[in-house]
């Protein structure tokens, strides 16, 4: 049983937190009067509405579809009436309102036809259209769609699973609950897993501040078919981050700018491996998570809730006290502040951590970098963070990348430990977004010097198609004129000529195009990663529009 | 206000803090071996350097009150002080730590903008302009019979009524000096040790205000105030270079233990060369800039024109700064390195 672990360089030990929260028993939240349910709730594209204002619901019923591959569903979390669909405020880092639809829940919680998947018997490309549809994603912050983690491609194989029970971050301990509750279950998700990634090999880590969820894992791995390695690992922040867990685990690093896919390790997140469980032994979409709600309320605790409930709900059923000055979804190194509490709970809610001026006193001022690199010591993405702050500071983005700002994790080890107190992180995602802003803009001269050079050709192309057809004319008359018709061999020719010059142009054009790819920008944090997906989505639109107007051009 | 929401307790103050208190015990023993007139120097250019720190914010625009108790000031003025002549005149002390806060640190930005450490500018200034006032070196007390009081010190550093005979009495060649002007008239390492400033190691004194300095950076190590490379290669560049001279011509070139032992070595290694703001910043780097200064030390006190190279050493090493931070950047998580700068 004890396989040798290894270090990831950095990290921190801030004051855990987690008696307050897990000490409790999980709490059937209740059915709220009204749930609203972002169409956006995954990494990728947004779901697209299935249903319109006026029409009932069943719960577990999908309302919006998933959009492309990297999608997945949504659903009603219970039975009632759609009362709209339209901008609601949700978590969003960026606090802009995003497309929901609301519910009026009927109290009824009527379930839609529903029922388990015989998995074994299903071809993988099916089980996951299925689990796509399911609406199953990354439970541990990123919500990637599941369905395409899953997928373990044509040439790649995966023979390491990593179960990831970190948990890492202060205060949240919806993981270590689900644990020790539903560590049977959880196990069920990851023979689903195993069947369709073909893994050999699989480590569940768990950090070693939660000796409770290691003896029901370990009870449960010991009830299963398969061997699933319970490994204990050292509490310390980050070491539940994917990367961390993977250089604990096995001692490998994951290639910058590639995806652990590549050195065939595969991560999922326990509160996924218990949504699949769920979604195939019992056909349930993911319509519930457990959710932490802690800090400052009187009764901190972990709720079984409805996704689309709203923030203030819960916050209510675990006291609230006075003296509240403010709601992060998520942890205190990585959460994001609420703009308001009527935001609801989403697949990404882990935890309702409420803020006070006792427990979470504000920031003293920032003072300049002395350069004493704590930051560097305790970057676990092991970057220079004094260099990188430099460079964002004065604008050098450039320079910026070249230090691998987008390896950058935005764990928060290094404004952590700064005693200057310098919010370090918030330079790196300064300096990340401008860059593709940058980056959006010069598409978009390319695109608009692209559209101008067409129309000159066109124009070119008109002008002299023009003169031809007019000496054309002129030549058929004076033929006509001069006697016999034995002329209009040529015609079909030049209509090829014309035809291989418009491709030219646009293949000219697509080469161009790639030339001009973003350095250093793939695979990202989850985080960032769906900031470039909304810019991305943004961008293609812009596309879209621009061509329109080509079209008719391109078949005369 | 973005993530993260908690912080550690650390802060400048507190580090700088730490700084002075590892300071202590070399100035209890600086009291001790030599008398208290260090303590007027200390006094003196403390506060000169909290006023040229509160002149100078005020003059940017900066408010004083976070700059001022951030006691970087102090940390400069104090390491200026235990650099120079205990018995140096009022005016000296005053100009240096006034180029140390006002050109070294202020001139060039402020705090943690400063490519070269203030109190070695202020000492570099001072040996270059002054170097006859720099000699005077209190004489061990161990070696005078009548030493000075508080009061008496006072008066020496203030220019007051003492006669220059029992100046001359209680002030001595350090053993670095004494060692050059051996050297310069041909004596033997062996005859020159013979003399009576010379103790076991380094000189009597202040071989025991050098234990006292290593003690107190010992503590900073031990507190992560201060990493071990910087240290840990000043000294071995001191002591390599030393001992690979003293191996080849033992008559000429003092003995490792010697250079390690002599005043301002323990200091320079712990407290001045680990200065963040102007040393260097990845690991490999710090062993770069620490053997460099240890290694140019050797080479100022041999060959050099000062008897004592400590100072220019360090100035000469924060120069090559952003070039060894540039060519030592290390491995990142993933496998890639940071990528030099393309040429302009």
């Amino acid at each position: 049983m004890s396989r040798e672990l290894f270090k990831f360089k950095g990290g921190v030990h801030p004051p855990e937190h987690k008696a307050e929260s897990s000490a409790r028993p999980v709490r059937v939240a209740p059915l709220p009067k009204k749930l609203v349910i972002p169409l956006r709730q995954h990494i990728g594209s947004p779901a697209k509405p299935l249903v319109s204002v006026g029409d009932r619901v069943l719960k577990g019923q999908m309302i919006g579809e998933a959009d492309g591959t990297i999608s997945a569903a949504v659903h009603a979390s219970s039975s009632g009436i759609v009362t709209a669909v339209d901008l609601q405020p949700v978590p969003h880092i960026s606090g802009l309102p995003d497309l929901c639809i609301s519910i009026e829940t009927d109290g009824r919680d009527e379930w839609v036809e529903h029922g388990p998947l015989d998995y074994r018997a299903m071809a993988p490309t099916d089980l996951r259209m299925r689990l796509r549809d399911l609406g199953l994603a990354g439970l541990g912050g990123a919500v990637f769609p599941s369905a395409v983690k899953l997928d373990p491609g044509a040439t790649q194989h995966c023979p390491i699973l990593i179960i990831n029970g970190g948990e890492c971050e202060p205060w949240i301990t919806c993981d270590d609950v689900l644990m020790r509750t539903r560590a049977d279950e959880i196990l069920q998700g990851v023979a689903i897993m195993r069947h369709l990634l073909g893994s050999t090999e699989i480590l569940v880590g768990i950090e070693d501040n939660k000796p409770e969820a290691i003896a029901a894992m370990r009870a449960a791995a010991a009830r299963m078919d398969f061997a699933a390695e319970i490994m204990v690992v050292p509490a310390r922040y980050p070491g539940g981050g994917a990367k961390q867990m993977i250089q604990v685990l096995t001692g490998r690093e994951v290639p910058s700018g590639k995806l652990s896919t590549d050195i065939g390790i595969q991560v999922f997140n326990v509160g996924t491996a218990y949504a699949l469980a769920r979604a195939v032994h019992h056909g349930e979409p993911l319509i519930s998570r457990l959710v932490t709600v802690t800090g400052h309320v009187l009764r901190p605790q972990n709720f079984e809730v409805l996704i689309g409930t709203p923030m203030h709900a819960l916050i209510t059923l675990a006291g609230d006290r006075d003296g509240t000055t403010g709601v992060l979804m998520g942890g205190p190194m990585m959460g994001m502040p609420m703009p308001n509490l009527d935001v609801p709970v989403v697949k990404a809610t882990n935890c309702i951590l409420v803020q006070s001026a006792e427990l979470f006193p504000p920031l003293p001022k920032a003072l300049p970098c002395i350069r004493c690199t704590r930051c560097a010591d305790a970057c676990p993405a092991e970057l220079q963070p004094q260099e990188l702050f430099r460079f964002a500071k004065a604008g050098d983005f450039g320079r910026a990348q070249e230090y691998h700002l987008f390896d950058c994790i935005e764990c928060g080890c290094c404004s952590y430990v700064c005693p200057s107190h310098i919010p370090l992180v918030d330079f790196y995602r300064y300096a990340k977004s401008e860059i593709w802003t940058r980056e959006k803009d010069k598409r978009a001269a390319d695109l608009a010097r692209e559209r101008h050079e067409f129309r000159q050709f066109r124009q070119e192309r008109e002008k002299k198609e023009k003169a031809e057809k007019l000496a054309a004319k002129a030549q058929a008359k004076r033929a006509e004129l001069a006697a016999a018709p034995d002329a209009g061999a040529a015609a079909p020719s030049e209509a090829d000529a014309k035809k291989a010059l418009i491709a030219a142009a646009l293949a000219r054009a697509q080469a161009k195009k790639a030339e001009t790819a973003p350095q250093n920008t793939d695979h990202l944090s989850p985080g960032t990663q769906r900031e470039i997906e909304e810019i991305e989505a943004r961008r293609a639109k812009i596309r879209e529009l621009a061509r329109q107007p080509l079209e008719p051009d391109e078949k005369p | 206000m973005p993530s993260p929401f908690i912080l550690d307790r650390s802060s400048v103050s507190q580090v700088m803090a730490w700084v002075l208190a590892a300071l202590l015990p070399g100035i209890a023993v600086y009291v001790w071996a030599f008398g208290p007139g260090i303590l007027v120097t200390l006094a003196l250019a403390t506060v000169t350097a909290l006023a040229a720190e509160a002149a100078m914010l005020k003059a940017r625009g900066y408010p004083a009150k976070p700059f001022l108790t951030d006691l970087s000031a102090i940390v400069t003025a104090w390491l200026l002080a235990l650099s120079l002549p205990s018995l140096a005149p009022w005016w000296l002390i005053v100009t240096g730590t006034l180029f140390a806060i006002v050109a070294a640190k202020h001139l060039y930005g402020g705090l943690g903008q400063n490519i070269f450490n203030p109190a070695m500018v202020g000492y570099a200034v001072l040996i270059v302009s002054f170097p006859a006032q720099m000699t005077q070196w209190a004489a061990p007390l161990e070696l005078t019979s009548a030493p000075l009081t508080l009061a008496q010190s006072a008066s020496a550093i203030f220019g007051g009524d003492v006669p220059k005979a029992t100046l001359d009495a209680v002030t001595m060649a350090t053993p670095l000096d004494s060692l050059r002007t051996g050297l310069l008239q041909q004596h033997t390492v062996d005859e020159i040790m013979t003399q009576p400033i010379f103790g076991h190691y380094g000189g009597v004194g202040f071989e025991w205000l050098a234990a006292a300095f290593l003690l107190g950076g010992l503590m900073l190590w031990a507190l992560r105030i201060v990493g071990w490379q910087v240290p840990l290669a000043f000294l071995a560049g001191i002591w390599l270079t030393a001992g690979f001279l003293h191996f080849f011509d033992p008559g000429r070139f003092g003995a490792p233990w010697f250079h390690l032992f002599a005043p301002s070595v323990m200091l320079g290694a712990f407290f001045i060369a680990t200065d963040p703001v102007s040393g260097a910043t990845t690991p490999r780097g710090k062993l770069i800039f620490g053997f460099g200064a240890g290694f140019l030390t050797i080479v100022i006190r041999t060959w050099g024109g000062y008897p004592d190279g400590v100072a220019f050493a360090i100035l000469l090493m924060n120069l090559c700064v952003p070039l060894i931070d540039q060519y030592t950047q290390p491995r990142i998580y993933g496998g890639a390195k940071n990528t030099k700068a393309p040429p302009a």
